[in-house]
This record gives C-alpha cells, sequence and structure tokens, in this order.
C-alpha cells in the first residue's frame, strides 16, 4: 500500500497539546510542509509567540526563540538582519499581533523586513480564558464582553490584512482560513507562497489565517467551522491582499 | 482498496474529519480511548476513495491515508 500522506520531518513526532478542533494544528502541519518541500529546515528559524502556540517550539524541528507578548516581528527582524541567510517566521495569534505587537507588525512591515509572519485569527484571546480580542466580532461574547462586543465601548474589529496592505513596505498579504479542507489546501498555498517570497527577498509576508478556538467560544468544533463560514468570513473576506508580483499591485 | 487508518492516542474527538469526508466513511466511536475521547472509527471502508481530505482537516495528525499502488501499464 501507498501511504498518500506523512508526517513532515520539520514536525517533531510528539502530541500536541492543543484543545480538541484547535487550528493551530492545522496550520504548525501546513508550516513544517512549507519548511520541509522549499528544503529550508536546516537553516530556518522561528518565533514563537505568547498564546497557546508558545509551545510551538515544542513541535517544530527548526531552531526556534520564544519571544515577549507581541514582539515576533521584532525579534525576526533581529534575526534576519544579523543572519540573513537564516528563513526567518513568526508565528502568532491575533491577540499577540493584533493587540500588544500592533506597533512591531506595522513597522515590520513599513520597512519591509524580510520574514514571513503566519498570523492566526481565531476572533478571542484564547490562552488567557476567552477575553475580547482586537478581531472580536461585534455582538461576539467573551468573557470581557458577556453581552457580545459593544461598538460603543470597545470600538470595531481590526482586518489586518486590509490595514498592512497600505503601506508599500507590505509585499504579500493573504488572508485564508482552515475551517474545512478545501480552505487549508489553498492555505498550504498560501504559506508556501509567503516562505517562496523569503527565499527570493521580496521583503515582508504574512498570511492571516482564520482559525478554530472551539474551547473559548463555548461550541463545538464542527459549529466553530460553521461560525467561521458564516459569521467570519463576512467581516474577514478571504483573498490576496497585496501582491507585489501580480500586474495590479496593491490592488485586491 | 483505499484505508485510513486513526491514531486513537492522537485523536482528540474533535469531528473534523467526520465533517471533511465526502462520502461520510468515518463516524465516532461509542467508546473511550485510553486517552479519555471519543475517537474517530472508519466505520464504512468500502466507500473510501483515499481522497486524504480527514487527513488534511485533521489538527492532531492522528489520520494516516492509504492507497493502492498503481498498476503500471
Amino acid at each position: 500500500m501507498l501511504q498518500v500522506n506523512r508526517r513532515p520531518k520539520s514536525l517533531l513526532d510528539v502530541k500536541m497539546h492543543y484543545c480538541p478542533g484547535c487550528g493551530h494544528g492545522i496550520v504548525h502541519r501546513l508550516v513544517a510542509e512549507c519548511l520541509d518541500e522549499l528544503e529550508v529546515a536546516s537553516r530556518a528559524v522561528g518565533v514563537a509567540p505568547v498564546g497557546c502556540s508558545v509551545f510551538a517550539d515544542h513541535y517544530f524541528a527548526c531552531d526556534m526563540i520564544q519571544g515577549a507578548h507581541g514582539r515576533g516581528p521584532a525579534i525576526a527582524t533581529g534575526i534576519k538582519r544579523s543572519k540573513p541567510e537564516c528563513i526567518v517566521f513568526s508565528y502568532q495569534g491575533d491577540g499577540d499581533l493584533a493587540s500588544i505587537g500592533m506597533a512591531e507588525t506595522v513597522h515590520s512591515a513599513a520597512r519591509s523586513e524580510n520574514i514571513t509572519v503566519v498570523f492566526i485569527n481565531n476572533s478571542i484571546y484564547g490562552m488567557t480564558g476567552g477575553q475580547m480580542a482586537p478581531t472580536t466580532l461585534i455582538g461576539q461574547p467573551s468573557t470581557t464582553s458577556p453581552k457580545g462586543r459593544d461598538v460603543k465601548v470597545n470600538g470595531y474589529p481590526i482586518r489586518v490584512c486590509e490595514l498592512l496592505s497600505q503601506l508599500d513596505g507590505a509585499r504579500y498579504l493573504e488572508r485564508t482560513s482552515v475551517h474545512t479542507a478545501a480552505h487549508v489546501i489553498k492555505t498550504k498555498k498560501a504559506l508556501k507562497k509567503a516562505f517562496q517570497n523569503q527565499i527570493d527577498g521580496k521583503g515582508f509576508s504574512m498570511v492571516e489565517v482564520l482559525s478554530m478556538c472551539p474551547t473559548n467560544l463555548a461550541i463545538a468544533p464542527k459549529d466553530n467551522a460553521k461560525f467561521i463560514a458564516e459569521k467570519m468570513l463576512p467581516v474577514y473576506p478571504l483573498g490576496v491582499y497585496k501582491d507585489a508580483d501580480a500586474p495590479a499591485a496593491g490592488g485586491k | 482498496m483505499p484505508e485510513i487508518k486513526i491514531d486513537e492516542m492522537r485523536c482528540k474527538g474533535c469531528e473534523l474529519c467526520v465533517t471533511a469526508c465526502p462520502k461520510q466513511c468515518i463516524g465516532m466511536s461509542d467508546v473511550f480511548s485510553v486517552t479519555g475521547y471519543y475517537p474517530a472509527k472508519f466505520s464504512k471502508p468500502e466507500a473510501c476513495t483515499g481522497c486524504a481530505l480527514c487527513a488534511q482537516i485533521c489538527p492532531d495528525l492522528a489520520i494516516e491515508v492509504y492507497k493502492e499502488e498503481p498498476v503500471k501499464k
């Protein structure tokens, strides 16, 4: 018999600590597959965030550094500038990248640092216990907004891809999702392009992945996939927001 | 016949593979696994096409998909 799928070599053979149905496991595998297929695992350096994926260094078989909350792109900048031959990626969640790390994210993109950022958007803070994140949808309940996010008090959700697409330094921005198998395959393509851009020295590349957090949304994983399809996609439309290679650069 | 192998030690019973399978080949076991979850079960082996969509969506890499070697003509 022929084995169709194989565990990527860049992903260590250990059981992950994530909750059932969490999207991190899927994206970890996709990142590891990209590192394998582009043959850069031996010179890859990852930056693990603060959040549920803080233990990403337990799972990736490449060098990893665990950064302070939100400082992933700043640390990745330092690694890439001191060792330009390394392939550097920062793996971050929405509380990490869009809240406390917004300054680092925006300025890394503005400087067009030649790094790859993997941004997991699950519309809520995961590890800290389901608080409202900058990406929480209007009306979505969380432990700090039990009656739902109220725009008068909490403002509006941040769309990171749209925000960064205004910067000339951001070279590749795409939003994908992992709520169905088809979207997982598309996410892999986007991640591979983001890593290829770095190998080609094109500058700042980011892939935003809409992901599941069934524990903190307090719904079953399959209902979380439905939640993404019905509630998140209208607010966070999928697609390529910037591709410096595309003929009409700067547009959708 | 294509087949899948579900690693019960890794499966956390999230049921994402059940929704991903286009042929409804995967169901849920009604027996607890050692890790304390109801794991996924390969319930309809005859319908499996080996498309590996279940393996694509599995967050815990618990599914291995096997296909027969293509016959060389």
